[in-house]
């Protein structure tokens, strides 16, 4: 038997989440208050039925990606090292080590790789993401 | 076996000796030559051996002093080895010779490399001497002491007679061996060929420092009835005696048919020809300029250029290197070019500390500035850097670079490319600048391309800064940096971390960063995760709290192993694989409430695969409260210690194994190293436990402990090698201690011990000086690093378990913390547990 956890964002062509006219309007979701998130430390969240890795960063800004590995077919990438490469902040897959730019998406080491990445914002202390 | 003359149209070259100059030979001639085939032939039972390194036989009587790596020539289709086999006449005339068993072989070319033998005073009774030149020399060396150690109920009373290199070789193993020696040199003082007055009685003061005794300044005059006699009349009771006084070059062949040196040996001229055409010879048995020397790196020297000139070269024997360096546990010795300031108008500038037990002096020409040679004792660290200078001009006053004269490091010297920096193997500076320049990128790399120090290794200092200068040159940086966001490199950074003992990873950034700004410098997969054993081993916290958590690698983060589908794999600690009927009922439980695959593992342990994130702690909740303990799996730390059933079921054991190796797995559990650490404890030689392939070995012997080190299996394989021997219980985890802790503060990241040992700077005699013998003065601060860690030692996951707010880490998503994780239909996002089947379920 075969892993059967799928994500679409593994679909080759995958966008990022800025949302452009021909996707369903994506809304603006609650996840979590900020407190919860400790710097540093990627979570995984639930967002309208999508697994995101979500991470706070020293200031204060949240940032989200798709939590699937691209790479390693696997959802994973919540457990993952939060660096930095030239001062821009970085998620490490856990698996296989392929470093992404968290701001972008996109994979430093292969640059075949990319992660979907999710708008985020806070309010009043409580973060949200916007998704499908 | 039988040999039949024959004349292949290939050239054949008949080789006969089985040294390491005949080694060389065969490899330099295998490198040139296509249309060669090589004969050896060997009285010694065994292919050629690095005779140099005899001295390790003493402590490990299963090393067999591979010279080279891998097969060597041996397994050459161009090459056929006979052991055993002594050739007993050659005929230059009809280009053949005779074995002792009457076959004759034809050849093209002879190369005598015969050796020689080592000399016995000519004194009554010398059928009783014993000898130190062969492997079966040092094994029946060993087996005498042993059997007059047991009959006589008493350390054995030994004497060598003959205080040079060979001499003190042999009597650094007959110590070893636990027997009482005493030292008898015609001269005042030892190592009198390489050493001034002033360096030999230094080293004199020095032996007797260790215990050794001396009796100098006589040559004996008979050995009877357990007395050796001297012309005084006085005598020394002995139970075995070992003549070193000198080698005499095994040249009986060459009787009426070849030229003989003055004092014996096949004369040779400098392209290493013989008196008769087609016959060559090298090493100890070639008399150069009416000499024979026994020393490796002339013997080689003269191996290359027969080599060359056989395959059509031109090469040429410059002379006698004759440097030298004593191989003796705890003593630094060490001499090259003219030592003795015999040149004329010779300067001598000399270093030295009597109270220290430290002499050190250059040769220096009249106007002070080309060297000449020098002399180490004590302290023999300037050797490897100046030994290749020598005949140049330094580069700056002489006194400089003798090391003790306190003044900080040497001047940094930059050799010119025809320098040679390892005799051995015969690799120059300009031979390691082109490897390095071809791409070779560490010192483990150069040593693979160009053999440096893979003989006796005294040259790797140099070596490693010809590098590091090339790669400055190259605009490589020779960065030990570990990533962009620190300069240093793991070593530096513990060392850096211990003596400012900052306590988090944002400190740490904020002092030693490149930027050192915790605000933009965020760290990396690289470089967090060595902060994070670095703080770990020095503080010795639990791992998650504080800003911690974010630094740690995949399994540390989970406290479990992270699979390949995102579920965990959870192993509970079985010390030393020993489990009660109770406790292995409970992991079955817990296996089967969770549905998870199960598999033993190739190192003692039950693995348990397909948790999910939130799954771990109640798993752990009924693994802790069965008392089992985490972290054999997970962690840059101890894994496990593999046992054999040992003294309490096996009729062979003769120590127990179990007991001991659950008291190192209880020892040094959870102390985080620069790589995993695997041990193993064999309770007798048989090594059921393969202890020889782990970090840590020990095998049991009658009298104690063997402690092995420096082992992995994996990709590439390592054998450990003897440390120390015959050890009580209390010593034996006394050098574990610290071995384990200088490994911790000096490796580099994900540096497994074999590698690091061979990365230091003097290997595993440089280890064993600093363990054995504490040679840097800090054996009691390494114990204290275990010492510290037992106290501060805490299970991680009972820690884990007892903290609401540490159990918060283990929640599958941080919006929906009580959702399971259950499997789940093929249209579910959610992570499903374990789908990999279990095979052979029926």
């Amino acid at each position: 038997m075969t892993l059967t956890a799928t994500h679409p964002a593994s679909a080759p062509h995958a966008v990022t989440g800025t949302a452009t006219a021909s996707e369903p309007p994506a809304a603006w979701h609650p996840v979590c208050p900020l407190d919860r998130l400790e710097p540093l430390w990627a979570e995984a969240a639930l967002v309208a039925g999508e697994q995101l890795a979500v991470v706070r960063l020293p200031s204060d800004e949240v940032v989200a990606v798709s939590h699937w590995d691209p790479y390693a077919n696997a959802p994973v990438m919540a457990r993952g090292i939060v660096g930095s490469r030239q001062g821009r902040p970085t998620l490490t897959s856990p698996l296989h080590k392929q470093v992404y730019d968290l701001a972008t998406g996109q994979c430093l080491t292969d640059p075949a790789l990319r992660l979907v990445t999710f708008p985020v914002r806070v309010r009043d202390r409580i973060v949200e993401v916007r998704a499908a | 076996m039988t040999v039949r003359p024959i004349r292949p149209t290939n050239r054949t070259v008949a080789v006969v000796g089985g040294g390491p100059a005949a080694h060389r030979l065969v490899e330099a001639l295998l490198a040139r030559g296509d249309d060669l085939r090589v004969s050896l032939f060997t009285e010694e039972p065994r292919a050629p051996y690095d005779r140099v390194a005899l001295s390790r036989r003493f402590l490990d009587a299963t090393d067999d002093l591979p010279l080279g790596s891998g097969s060597g020539p041996w397994d050459d289709p161009r090459v056929s080895l006979r052991t055993g086999c002594r050739v007993t006449a050659i005929d230059p005339a009809a280009r053949s010779l005779t074995t002792a068993d009457g076959s004759t072989l034809g050849w093209d070319d002879l190369v005598l490399a015969t050796g020689s033998d080592a000399a016995r005073p000519a004194i009554p009774g010398a059928g009783d001497l014993e000898v130190y030149r062969t492997i079966d020399d040092v094994d029946r060396l060993r087996g005498r002491v042993a059997e007059l150690a047991t009959r006589l109920g008493r350390p054995p009373q030994t004497a060598v007679i003959g205080g040079g290199l060979l001499g003190l070789e042999a009597a650094g193993g007959l110590r070893a061996l636990g027997a009482d020696v005493t030292v008898v040199h015609s001269r005042p003082w030892v190592m009198n060929a390489q050493l001034d007055e002033f360096g030999g009685r230094t080293l004199n003061r020095l032996l007797r420092d260790q215990g050794y005794v001396l009796r100098l300044g006589e040559r004996p005059s008979a050995l009877e009835g357990g007395w050796l006699r001297f012309p005084s009349g006085e005598g020394l009771p002995v139970d075995l005696v070992v003549a070193a006084t000198g080698i005499t070059a095994r040249d009986e062949l060459g009787a009426g048919v070849l030229q003989i040196g003055p004092r014996g040996g096949f004369v040779i001229d400098e392209t290493c020809a013989t008196s008769a055409p087609h016959v060559w010879a090298i090493g100890e048995a070639a008399s150069f300029g009416g000499e024979c020397m026994g020393l490796v790196a002339p013997a080689n020297t003269m191996a290359e250029v027969v080599a060359d000139r056989l395959c059509g070269g031109s090469g040429t024997f410059p002379g006698f290197d004759t440097a030298a360096k004593l191989k003796l546990a705890g003593l630094d010795v060490a001499s090259f070019g003219d030592g003795l300031a015999s040149a004329r108008g010779a300067l001598e500038v000399v270093y030295a500390d009597p109270t220290g037990g430290v002499y050190q002096k250059l040769v220096v020409s009249e106007d002070a500035r080309t060297l000449l040679g020098g002399v180490f004792v004590g302290d023999a660290g300037p050797y490897a850097a100046l030994r290749p200078m020598l005949g140049r001009e330094l580069p700056g006053e002489a006194g400089a670079f003798l090391s003790a004269a306190g003044n900080g490091a040497p001047p940094d010297l930059a050799l010119p490319d025809e320098a040679q920096v390892c005799s051995c193997r015969d690799v120059s500076a300009g031979d390691l600048r082109r490897a390095v320049c071809g791409g070779c990128p560490d010192l483990a790399g150069l040593k693979a391309c160009t053999g440096v120090g893979t003989q006796c290794g005294s040259c790797l200092p140099a070596a490693q800064k010809v590098m590091e200068r090339q790669l400055v040159e190259l605009g490589v940086e020779v960065s030990t940096a570990l990533c962009e966001h620190f300069a240093l490199s793991r070593s530096g950074l513990f060392e850096a971390v211990r003596s400012t003992r900052l306590t988090t990873f944002g400190e740490i950034v904020t002092r030693f960063g490149t930027p050192a700004d915790s605000a933009v410098n965020l760290g990396c997969d690289i470089c967090k995760p060595v902060a994070a054993s670095v703080l770990a081993t020095l503080h010795g916290e639990y791992i998650l709290d504080g800003d911690r958590g974010g630094l740690q690698d995949t399994n540390d983060r989970a406290l479990a192993n992270l699979q390949k589908d995102g579920t965990y794999s959870v192993v509970p600690r079985i010390p030393a694989g020993e489990i009660t009927p109770e406790k292995l009922a409970v992991i079955a439980e817990v296996a089967r409430d969770y549905g998870l695959y199960t598999k033993i593992t190739g190192a003692q342990r039950i693995d348990l695969f397909g948790a999910t994130l939130e799954q771990l702690p109640p798993i752990w909740r009924r693994l802790v409260d069965a008392g089992f303990e985490s972290g054999q799996a997970y962690g840059k730390a101890l894994r496990n210690v593999k046992s054999c059933a040992g003294s309490t079921w096996c009729r062979y054991g003769v120590q127990d194994s179990v007991a001991m190796a659950v008291r190192l797995e209880e020892r040094y559990r959870g102390l985080r190293s620069p790589h995993k650490m695997k041990f193993g404890v064999s309770g007798c030689a048989r090594e059921c436990a393969e202890a020889r392939g782990k970090d840590v070995g020990v095998i049991a012997t009658s009298e104690g402990w063997n402690l092995y080190v420096g082992g992995n299996g994996g990709a590439t394989p390592a054998h450990a090698v003897l440390l120390a021997k015959d050890l009580d219980d209390e010593t034996l985890l006394r050098y574990i201690d610290r071995y384990v802790v200088y490994y911790i503060r000096t490796a580099e990241r994900l540096q497994r011990t074999a590698r690091w040992m061979e990365e230091l700077p003097g290997g595993i005699d440089h280890v064993q000086d600093v363990v054995v013998q504490d040679s840097l003065g800090i054996a009691a601060d390494l114990e204290r690093v275990v010492a510290d860690h037992l106290q501060t030692y805490r299970d991680e996951w009972a820690a884990t378990l007892e903290d609401p707010e540490r159990l918060r880490r283990f929640r599958t998503f941080v919006n929906a913390p009580a959702r399971s994780a259950e499997p789940a239909g093929a249209d579910s996002v959610v992570l499903s547990g374990p789908r990999i089947p279990v095979r052979g379920e029926r």
